[in-house]
Order: structure tokens, then sequence, then C-alpha cells
């Protein structure tokens, strides 16, 4: 069952029509995701992972066009070319969406269990009294305390981490095949952030239902993701098991993300930022978009982009040092510290 | 890093602040709070939202009145500052906001942002010398001149808080108040922000409050830390000794909630829930010495344990 596709992405391009020109938000990317997985899209703002989840759920604002020759194929259709009453049996039902925001995802003018059974409602043919009982059952699900006396609260009156609780819960409410979550947890507190993270996994467990889990923080990524893909300037540049990346991670603008976040154990002073910021998507550069910030690049990366470079058969960078002809560079001490102990665990076999 | 102890710059004794005193909606936040800063060293606050920890270092700042106790800044106590004294501590005392976007006036230009404390302390002889003011600092943080003359939405997160951060060391300040400075911004922009306040602070001899609730972040920027609770301060010690023997079972459950980029570690991790009944028992506590500069807040019974746990 583990290896079943859900959903194929393939040749995904999107861009923007703006009035200073054509943004190319996401350029070409490709993935798959497998029943019970959790895929982790991680890069900073502007990489495009906030645009491919909004794609998936067909949320893109006016001015974005799909390429012709893009596919989304989920179980057997092609999202990309549904119109607007095609989406509305998908999104909530089979797609559904956790947003990042609490305070601005929940209506302010309409009781909690109302909104938690909305969904069931739209969705399935059942009762109003079924609905809500229905959305009982996932308050409790999603560890909501004493649901029976909060059902008809609103929102103003849970504190942030209780709100995103319920917007999980109208998520689930209609048993999805796929979860989006993006930075689900970022507005949260840490404690609050491991409940959340905790009771996911949970409710995945639960109901086999596959995540994909769009964050900027390496951190949670390591805990909660099977596998990860690296995007950057609307491209993916790596993807693998969370094991390759984080202990055999081979572009390096991954190096460069697992450098410059700080752990408990980072001395003061070894910080390495990457320096520069993101290329504006207006005019992205000819070669890797990333050349620029690199201190590992070569001069093909300048010119011509590289394509995806096999490391195993779940592991794939695109970076012309895996290229043959490329030199041999040595990667910062701490990812070489993590080379080290992949080769360790390699050893072991584990 | 090494902080002369003998030289405190900032000694907070029993604060107490409280909103609406005396009204049905009173809310006590902040309760008999006492710490000190020393010169030339980095104090991190860490806590969850709602802890307090904002209205702490606005307090300190004099942008709230005290309800009780005593702020000193530089032996003078803040909460009865007036007139040029206050004029003159708003001038050693800065502070760099969270929100890049909303911290800066978009309808100034940049040079005129960073000027403004140069022009309202008349710190610049003539036109000449407060635009030369104002090249220096675009050049301490990393901008250029071509910058000067821009509006603020023109820059990216990252280059707003270094604008916020050259406003700051415009008055030429001893003592800066970062309120999550970073947690607006990308990851790869965090470390360079933050690496730009590590340096500015070594060139220009500062002593920072440094508030987050990204605490790997905190504790790498930070010599010390405090850790704040509904109001209180829990712990406080060397970075090192707060993040590798925490005391305080609150500190406990918050370093076990940090998520950490290493998948094996995070399959092993043992969250440790914290039960806060024990701050509403009624007890007397007040902060005990236990490790070498590391206090706690504590019933002497519970110091004892502390002790113990610690061996």
């Amino acid at each position: 069952m583990m290896n079943d596709t859900i959903l194929q992405v393939k040749d995904l391009v999107v861009d923007f029509n703006t009035y200073a020109g054509k943004v190319q938000a996401i350029r070409n990317i490709s993935f798959d995701l497998k029943k019970g997985e959790t895929l982790a899209i991680v890069g900073e703002s502007g990489s495009g992972k906030s645009v491919t989840t909004k794609t998936l759920m067909g949320l893109n604002a006016e001015n974005a066009r799909i390429a012709e020759d893009s596919q989304l194929i989920f179980k057997g259709n092609d999202l990309s070319k549904l119109d607007a009453k095609g989406w509305q049996k998908i999104r909530g039902n089979e797609i559904a969406m956790v947003f990042q925001d609490p305070m601005t995802s929940l209506d302010p003018t309409m009781k909690i269990g109302q909104q938690i059974a909305e969904p069931i409602l739209k969705h399935q043919n059942v009762s109003k009294a079924e609905a809500m009982e229905q959305a009982l059952k996932l308050m409790v699900g999603v560890g909501i305390p004493e649901p029976k006396e909060h059902i008809n609260d609103y929102p103003h009156q849970w504190s942030g981490g209780m709100r995103q609780r319920a917007v999980i819960a109208i998520a689930l409410a209609a048993n999805p095949d796929i979860l989006i979550a993006d930075e689900p947890t970022t507005a949260l507190d840490v404690t609050i952030q491991a409940q959340i993270l905790r009771m996911m996994k949970d409710q995945q467990a639960k109901y086999h239902s596959s995540i994909i889990f769009i964050t900027h923080d390496l951190g949670v990524v390591a805990g909660i993701a099977d596998r990860v893909a690296v995007m950057y300037a609307g491209k993916i540049v790596e993807y693998g098991t969370v094991d390759e990346i984080y202990f055999n991670p081979q572009h390096p603008y991954t190096w460069g993300l697992l450098d410059s976040m700080p752990t408990t154990d980072t001395k003061q002073g070894s910080l390495e930022a990457i320096p520069g910021t993101p290329p504006d998507l207006l005019y992205p550069p000819k070669g890797d978009a990333f050349a620029n910030r690199n201190q590992f690049a070569l001069a093909i990366d300048h010119e011509q982009q590289p394509p995806f470079f096999k490391v195993s058969d779940s592991h794939y960078a695109a970076t012309w040092l895996l290229d043959e002809r490329a030199p041999k560079v040595t990667p910062p001490a701490p990812i070489l510290q993590r080379w080290q102990h992949w080769h360790d665990m390699q050893a072991q076999g584990v | 890093m090494t902080t002369d102890k003998t030289s405190k710059l900032v000694e907070i004794k029993n604060l107490d602040l409280t909103f609406n005193q005396g009204r049905s909606n009173a809310v006590h936040a902040l309760e008999n709070i006492s710490f000190d800063i020393y010169e030339g060293e980095v104090f991190g606050l860490v806590g969850e939202s709602g802890s307090g920890k904002t209205t702490l270092g606005r307090t300190i700042l004099k942008l709230y009145q005290a309800s009780g106790g005593q702020i000193l800044f530089d032996g003078q106590d803040v909460t009865k500052l007036k007139g040029r004294a206050l004029s003159d501590f708003r001038k050693d005392s800065q502070m760099i906001f969270q929100d890049p976007h909303a911290s800066l006036n978009s309808r100034m230009k940049v040079e005129d942002i960073i000027a403004e404390g140069i022009d309202i302390h008349h710190l610049a002889k003539s036109k000449a010398d407060r635009d030369a003011q104002v090249l220096h600092l675009l050049d301490l943080v990393g901008l250029n001149k071509d910058h000067a003359s821009r509006y603020p939405h023109e820059f990216s997160g990252g280059q707003r808080q270094r604008i916020g951060i050259a406003r700051a060391l415009a008055v030429d300040p001893k003592f800066i108040i970062a309120d999550e400075p970073i947690s607006a911004l990308d990851v790869s922009v965090q470390a360079q922000v933050v690496n730009l306040m590590k340096d500015l602070q070594k060139k220009h001899s500062l002593t920072y409050l440094f508030i987050a609730h990204d605490l790997s972040m905190v504790k790498y920027i930070s010599d010390r830390i405090g850790v704040m609770h509904w109001g209180k301060l829990l712990e406080i010690g060397p970075a090192d000794a707060v993040y590798n023997h925490p005391l305080h079972p609150y500190t406990k459950s918050l370093l076990s909630a940090i998520p950490v980029p290493d998948p094996e570690a995070e399959r092993q991790r043992q969250a440790i829930t914290y039960n806060p009944s024990r701050e509403s028992d009624g007890q007397e506590r007040s902060m005990v010495e236990v490790g070498d500069g590391h206090f706690v807040l504590a019933t002497p019974v519970e110091a004892e344990e502390y002790r113990k746990d610690q061996k």
C-alpha cells in the first residue's frame, strides 16, 4: 500500500502576469506523492512552495497561468484541466488545506462547530445533526478539551493553538486523501507546535492520508517528513528521503540552509549565513538560479541549468558538482560531519 | 565572551506592571522581576507569546510606566526620568522591532528614517555632516549610498531590518532592545542579520536585550538568558548552563519542544509537559542562586531539590 502513488506532478510551470511583466513563479517542477507519506517542501519566501500548493488546490490568483503541458495527475485525473465546478468536488473533500495563520483562516462570525461541520454537509449526504455529531468527534480527535462545551464558541474566544486545531479538524472533516499544510505551526509557540505536530501525525496514521507539508523550518521537517523536496527560485533543487537530505545533502543550497540554522549546540561566531538574496523571478537567471550566492559555483552554473543527477534511487540533486567532470569540492565542516554520520549509518546497515 | 561582572548597565529591581490597575479587567503583566544586564553582554529573553517578554522590554525603555519597582539605567531610575534626563536616556537606549514592514514609515526616504534620531537629538553639525553620518551607517549595515534616497517598499525584508538597525545605531546608543528582530525574516537571511548584530555589538561595545521565541537563535547570540512565563522570570543563567542544565520544569519543557534539524534526534525526542499549577499554589518564591550565576525562582525546599538535581 505504501508505494501507491496518489499524486503525480509533471512539468508544472506557473506564471503570473503582472504590470511589471511575467513572474515565473514555478519553473518546471515534477514530484510524486505516495499514499500515507509526508512530503515536506522546504524553501524560503518566493521559492514557489506556496504557489505549488495553491495550484494543487485550484486557488491561484486570476493572473496565474498554468502551462499547457503541465500535468497534475490525482487518482488518474488531470487537475490542471479542471473548471471551477470540478474543483469544488476536489477542494476540501479529496484535497484539503491547513493554512498558516489560524487567526485569519477561520470565519470570525461563525461558530466553530458549524465551521467544522460545513465541509461534511457540503460533501456528504448527511443531516445537520449527524454533521454536528461528526464535528464533535473531530474536535476530540484533534485534542480540543471539553468539545461539547466549546462547540458553540466563536474563534475569538480561543487561543492560537486551539484555533489551529480547529482548522485541522475542518481539513480532516471530509477524510481527504491529501492534506496540504502550509506552514501550519509557524505562528505558534514551540510547545504548542510540538503538540500540533504530534496530533497531525496521529491523525495521519488514523486516516492514512498523505501530507504535503510546506515550511521553512528544517527542525520541524526533520520530525515530520518521510521525504523532503528543497525548492529554490521556482525549482526543486534536491529531493530525497529525510535521512538523505539531512545526512547526505548534495546541493550547495541545501548545505547553506542546514548551516544557517543554529542548533542549541552551535558555538558563537560559527553560524554561516548564505550571502545575498534570492533572484527576481521576473528575470530569472540563465544558469543555476543559486549560482550568484553559491561559493562553490562553477563557470557552467552561470551558463546552463544543471539537470538532476542521481544520488540514489530515491535521492536526486540538481547541481553541476555531481557531474563527473566537476572538480571535487569540500563542503563546509558541519556538512562533512553530517556526511560522516551518513557513512556510519550506511556501514551499520541502517 | 567575557563579561565584566562589575559594571551593571541595567538593574531591574522588583519590577511590577499591572494594566488597567484597579479595574475589573486588570492584568498583572509583570510580577516582581529582578535581574541585571551587564555592560557589553547580550541578555536573551525567551518565553512563549503572552509571557510578558515584550512588555518587559518596553517597560525598561519607559514605553510603559511601571506600577512598582525600580529600573536603574547607569544608576538612574528610569521610571522617574523627566525632561532633559529622559531625552538623554532615549538617546542611549534604542529598539529594533520585529516587523520590518510595519516599523519603517513608508512615506519617508531611508536617509530621513535613519537620520530622524540625529535630527531630534541635534547630533549633526550641518547637512553635509548629516549626510556623511547616514552614509557611514548604511555602510555599517551592509547597504550602499544609492539606497539612501529610496523608500522602504523598494527593499526586501532583510534589507529593511538592516535599515532598522542603522536607525537604532544612528544616535550612538549604549543599549539596544531587539524585540524578535529576525522572526519575520527568511532562514537564510536570519543568519545574516544575527551575524551583523553580533559584529556591531563588538565594534560599538553595545549591550543587547535580545527578545525572541526562537530558542536556538537566542542561545546562539546570548551570553546570559532569562526564561519568562506568565509575567514571571523563572530562571536566569549563563546561556550554556540554562540550555545544558535547565532547572525549572518549565524551562525543561520549553527546551524539549525545540525542533532540531536532525531526523534521528527527532525520532527519539521525548517531549516534557509542564504542569503550571505549581505557579499558583500561593507559596512565596524568590530567585535562588543554585549554580554559578544560575538563578531559579523557587521556595527554599524546591531550591534544595534543584541543587541536588544539578549534581
